[in-house]
């Protein structure tokens, strides 16, 4: 039997990539379409302060907010991970790549939990 | 009787004078039965016999002829001459592979690439022959035929920016082929493959450009087969942290 | 030029071309993939927004009217609507390329690329129906 390789890491990351993709595509485009663009601009009547403060007081919405905060950050990781690789040809920088990334990410990720908890 | 005539560019490299490709013009006729590869056999026989470029079958099956027109690549024995009439038309090999003269690449990277994947039926053990034949039935089939339909003319790798970038990528055919097994009831090697393939780059450096879906003359869709491939590979990888022990 | 045959001891020598750094510009679609693909870096600042604007949000009514009035500055509106331009382009880029990675079957038979792409547009309508009715019911 041939000795067993060592665990790759990639997959865990191209995982993390796609469920953030995921949750960029379906949940990105309407929140920020009602945050970003439609309150602000004024085309729809934004809730009252209170109450939008009450909404993301209740534990699904810090859930929900989490997720839409973390999860994209890993999936922008990965891809400008590669398009570092690729666009601009700084494959032997990887290291130092890598912990600008996925690096950024977590800290991301450890702020949003912070700021949500 | 005029006979209309198309201008063909053609890359020309000679190792013993050239250090690096020129462009060569000749004059073809135009005739709306020809394709390119047609061309290139007008130029070697009636005006330049020192071209030097791949082919075989002329119908599209044994992959030789891959070479890029304008810029795409093609099957030159599937391009007709009228689709780039007025013209001129550019031929250049393969791009991303060493060319070795003219036209002609050096393949061997995509050969031990596609060596690597192990592209067979493998067995824990021989069936032996007094009990038959391995049996399929056409859904089991079809779970991997569009992947077997690959005739490795690299049109893909000439296509996919990654290859030609990192060399450590595998490629589009190389993992199509390792899913044709992969998916094939016969085989039990998918997991020894995906030691060799998940390893390093192997199927990571894909970031899903999708031109060698787009550019394969077989419609095998090796993009599709390479994100398949790497769903299975981080499912059997959390297979593999959840449950450690209960793996072969 | 004709010098010294240009030979290594086992094959001639080849003609590597190297991968220009612009490679991405060449081609259409090579460069369609990196505006996809830049659509991460839109992403990125999106959710930093997001964090701030929930942090001005639980710092009081006036920290969430001034934060409000920073996303009305002419500049940031239209980076944010080329941004939200390369979020929609995501979302459709990655419901294009779902049935490429996701292989559905039923019966035997494989299901369409095309149902595939419209079942996830359905979902996606119906997920942001969801989270704007919640957003929107509690106004007065």
């Amino acid at each position: 039997m041939p000795e067993r390789p060592k665990r790759p890491k990639e997959p865990f990351f191209w995982t993390l990539f796609s469920a953030g993709g995921v949750v960029s595509a379906f949940l990105l485009p309407v929140h920020l379409f009602l945050f970003v663009l439609a309150f602000p601009l004024g085309w729809l009547e934004p809730p009252a302060h209170d109450t939008l403060a009450q909404l993301a007081r209740h534990p699904l919405a810090r859930l929900y907010l989490f997720l839409l905060c973390s999860l994209p950050l890993f999936h922008w990781a990965h891809r400008f991970r590669y398009t570092l690789y690729d666009g601009l040809q700084i494959k032997h920088l990887n290291e130092m790549i890598n912990v600008f990334c996925y690096g950024g990410a977590i800290i991301g990720t450890g702020v949003a939990a912070y700021l949500l908890w | 009787m005029a006979t209309e005539i198309v201008r063909l560019e053609v890359a020309r490299y000679s190792p013993e004078h050239d250090a690096t490709p020129s462009f060569q013009s000749f004059d073809v006729p135009l005739r709306k039965d020809w394709v390119v590869l047609d061309a290139l056999n007008y130029i070697k026989d009636k005006l330049d016999g020192s071209l030097a470029y791949r082919w075989s079958c002329r119908m599209g099956i044994c992959g030789s002829c891959g070479m890029m027109v304008n810029g795409e690549p093609k099957l030159t024995c599937a391009a007709f001459l009228t689709d780039y009439a007025p013209g001129p038309i550019r031929i250049e090999p393969l791009r991303y592979f060493p060319v070795v003269r003219d036209l002609v690449i050096e393949m061997t990277d995509f050969l031990r690439k596609l060596h690597d994947v192990k592209p067979w039926i493998i067995r824990d053990a021989e069936k032996p022959l007094a009990e038959g034949e391995y049996l399929q039935t056409p859904a089991q089939l079809d779970a991997y035929k569009q992947f077997s339909m690959c005739i490795n003319c690299m049109l893909c790798y000439a296509a996919c920016p990654v290859y030609g970038l990192d060399p450590l990528f595998s490629g589009p055919a190389a993992i199509a082929l390792a899913q044709r097994y992969n998916m094939d009831s016969r085989d039990q090697g998918a997991i020894e493959r995906l030691h060799i393939l998940s390893q390093h780059e192997g199927i990571w450096g894909c970031t899903f450009v999708g031109e060698c879906t787009r550019v394969c003359p077989k419609h095998v869709d090796p993009a599709g087969a390479i994100q398949q491939y790497k769903l299975t590979a981080a499912l059997e990888w959390f297979k593999s942290v959840l449950l450690p022990r209960g793996q072969q | 030029m004709s010098s010294a045959p240009r030979y290594t001891e086992h094959h001639p020598r080849w003609y590597r071309e190297r991968v220009s750094t612009y490679w991405w510009l060449w081609r259409w679609n090579y460069l369609k993939f990196v505006l996809r693909e830049i659509s991460s870096v839109f992403i990125a600042w999106f959710v930093l927004v997001t964090l701030l604007q929930f942090r001005a949000l639980s710092s009081g009514a006036q920290a969430y009217a001034q934060f409000q009035e920073w996303l009305r500055s002419p500049g940031i509106l239209l980076l944010h609507l080329i941004g939200f331009a390369f979020v929609l382009f995501h979302t459709a880029t990655w419901f294009g390329l779902a049935p490429a990675a996701l292989v559905v079957r039923l019966g035997g038979k494989r299901v369409p690329a095309a149902l595939i792409v419209a079942s996830n547009y359905a979902a996606w309508l119906a997920v942001s129906a969801v989270i704007a009715w919640l957003v929107l019911r509690g106004r007065a």
